[in-house]
């Protein structure tokens, strides 16, 4: 009978993602429930030094695929070491983070093994000693609680910034063991020939702990410096409604929405947005949501914790200057 | 170039979704179904390389009768022909064995290139797109904001922003590139472009037509069961921050967030 909890770690560049800490520390939580032993899949080249670290966020043991033609990452090497493996280990649950690169992975691996996988879950349990996933659907509109029929082993992917951090213990460590695989090359169909950094520096959004977005009320790009300079301050990324990315004010990846990114911040501030539909679905789940908006019928406020009603062009450089108080 | 777009129907994004009685399905009465989103982009994308290769697109859609509306729409906008896979069967199919059927109406056509969404704007699963793949055994390239197709038609150079990063990936062909946000600006539906639609091809499909066994689709079959849906948990009602100016607003939000919420 599968047994077991995997996850799938992440890792960019020799460094492991935060990400991977989140589903490690939630597999940790359901391996307890389930009294059973937690694994962590590490692959990369040059990476078996860093399976240390997920010893200490609770992992029982480190399986690690140390091989060049696993950095960076595809789709096609990934899929075909982590399906192998895990046909071979036959885990009792399998999760992965809801990262760009687990998104790519997960759906690949799901249809290899031909199981079924809750994607981008909110949150995980163990009823009757199966898993049961919780996940947003409709961009935050509804939420389906889903369970998984014949189906092994149970698959899901956890929204980044959601699952709570266990506090690392250095006085813990995992079994690292090599694991066994093989690559065949001739599988390989796809290459990363570039990497273009982002020069801004700047946290994606889908990973940032807070968010200062601006909309159509910003009036153009030229004013988005204002909310630029609170985000500097606070340690914020800087978002956008749909309406100022299709002004051409703001790249398309700045979209939050539900035909942009979903993003779950321990803190959302709105500056000139109305808050639609489409733009409430994609931030719901921020932890504190400030609206400022000068129309105080504005619905953003029905779904704001704080709000303030005022000309953002005067409320964001006022704010910008008393949270230098706090910091 | 042959290209081949899925297309999914989605409920608008307008749309308040309200749960059945059932506690496991939506309302769908007042719903106006779409064409999804990321799929637009996939359309456009495949009459650009349409434009340049030469070739022909076909529409994939899965679903009931009325998703029809959406493949013409999609004809309307210049693709060639449509396939229209429809069984009572498959009424309640989850992810896996949507993809198992689209697939099979896939398999006999002559496809280049194939277009997904990067997600469907209903169950947000983003799945469907790798698991197509993995069936026809072709790469899968996802969350794609560019698309530059070789000269020699062999192979594509796409590229996917990740976390701080884009990556520029180099694939052969066959391949499957879901859409993201960004690939391009979907074309409107011209007036002309609308009549020519309603004589172009749309092929009905059913289970037994792709040689399939419908005892392993529809609800009966779900490997992923829904337990219940529930609307989202409600939101306090906030507050609204007090004070003659901006100032004093300011510096009571800022009190606020660092001693109240404690996120400052
Ligand atoms: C298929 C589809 C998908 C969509 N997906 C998304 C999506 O993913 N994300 C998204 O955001 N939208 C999306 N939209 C668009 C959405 O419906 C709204 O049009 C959009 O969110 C509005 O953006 P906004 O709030 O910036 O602009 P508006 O609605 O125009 O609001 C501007 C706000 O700024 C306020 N304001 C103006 N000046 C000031 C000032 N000086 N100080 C303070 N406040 C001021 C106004 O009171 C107003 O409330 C989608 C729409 C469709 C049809
Ligand atoms: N029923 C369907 N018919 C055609 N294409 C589909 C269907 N379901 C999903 N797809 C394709 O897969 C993409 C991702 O959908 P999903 O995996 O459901 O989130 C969609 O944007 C479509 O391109």
């Amino acid at each position: 009978m599968a047994q077991g909890v995997w996850t799938i770690a992440e890792q960019r560049d020799g460094a492991i993602r935060k990400i991977t800490y989140e589903i490690v520390s939630e597999g940790r939580r359901l391996a307890d429930a389930l009294g059973q032993e937690l694994t962590v899949v590490l692959l990369g080249s040059n990476i078996k030094d860093k399976a240390g670290e997920l010893g200490q966020y609770g992992a029982d043991k480190v399986l690690v695929c140390d091989d060049p033609k696993l950095d960076p990452y595809t789709t096609d090497a990934y899929a075909s070491v982590i399906s192998g493996l895990v046909k071979e280990g036959d885990p009792a649950i399998l999760l992965l983070g809801a990262s760009v690169e687990g998104k790519d992975l997960s759906g690949r691996l799901a249809a290899k093994l031909d199981v079924a996988m809750a994607q981008d879950c909110t949150v995980f349990a163990i009823e009757d000693g199966n898993l049961v996933a919780t996940r947003p659907i409709y961009a935050g509109k509804a939420y389906a609680k889903v369970t998984f029929e014949n189906s092994f082993p149970q698959m899901g992917t956890a929204r980044p910034n959601v699952m709570s951090l266990v506090e690392p213990d250095a006085s813990r460590s995992a079994d690292i063991a090599d694991a066994d695989f093989s690559l065949d090359d001739g599988a390989l169909k796809t290459k990363v020939v570039d990497v273009v950094k982002d020069e801004s520096g700047k946290i994606d959004l889908t990973e940032a702990d807070k968010i200062v977005s601006g909309g159509r009320g910003m009036k153009g790009p030229e004013n988005y410096n204002i909310l630029e300079e609170l985000a500097d301050l606070i340690g914020a990324s800087v978002g956008a409604s749909r309406s100022a990315v299709d002004a051409g004010w703001r790249p398309h990846s700045d979209q939050v929405g539900q035909t942009g990114k979903v993003v779950s911040p321990n803190l959302y501030v709105a500056c000139g947005i109305s808050g639609a539909i489409q733009h409430l679905a994609g931030m719901s789940t921020s932890k504190v949501i400030v609206a400022i908006n000068k129309d105080e019928d504005a619905p953003i406020f029905q779904k704001a914790d704080y709000g303030v009603v005022g000309d953002l062009f005067d409320v964001v450089p006022a704010l910008t200057e008393e949270v230098k108080k706090y910091l | 170039m042959n290209i081949i777009v899925c297309l999914k129907q989605v409920p608008d994004t307008e749309s308040q979704i309200k749960i059945g009685s059932d506690g496991v399905s939506i309302v769908t009465d007042d719903i106006k179904w779409v064409m999804n989103p990321y799929d637009e982009f996939g359309v456009e994308e495949a009459l650009k390389l349409k434009e340049k290769f030469g070739g022909e697109v076909t529409v994939v859609g899965l679903g009931p009768k009325r998703v029809t509306e959406s493949i013409r729409t999609a004809l309307a906008m210049g693709a060639d022909k449509g396939v229209l896979v429809t069984d009572d069967a498959l009424e309640g199919s989850d992810a896996l064995a949507t993809a198992k059927a689209i697939a099979a109406a896939i398999k006999d056509l002559e496809y280049d290139v194939i277009f997904t969404g990067q997600r469907g704007v209903d169950d947000d699963q983003g799945l469907v797109g790798a698991a197509v793949a993995e069936l026809l055994d072709i790469p899968q390239l996802s969350l794609i904001t560019k698309v530059e197709v070789a000269e020699d038609g062999n192979t594509v150079k796409v590229e996917r922003p990740i976390e701080g990063e884009t990556l520029v990936i180099e694939s052969s062909l066959p391949a499957l590139i879901t859409a993201q946000k960004g690939l391009n600006e979907p074309r409107y539906a011209s007036l002309p472009g609308i009549m020519k639609a309603k004589k172009k091809p749309l092929e009905e499909k059913s289970l037994g037509d792709l040689g399939l066994d419908a005892s392993e689709f529809g609800a009966d079959a779900r490997k992923l069961k829904i337990l219940e849906l529930t609307p989202p948990p409600a939101r306090e009602a906030g507050k609204i921050v007090e004070g003659e100016t901006p100032q004093e607003k300011a510096a009571e939000l800022a009190k606020l967030l660092h001693e109240e919420a404690k996120v400052l």
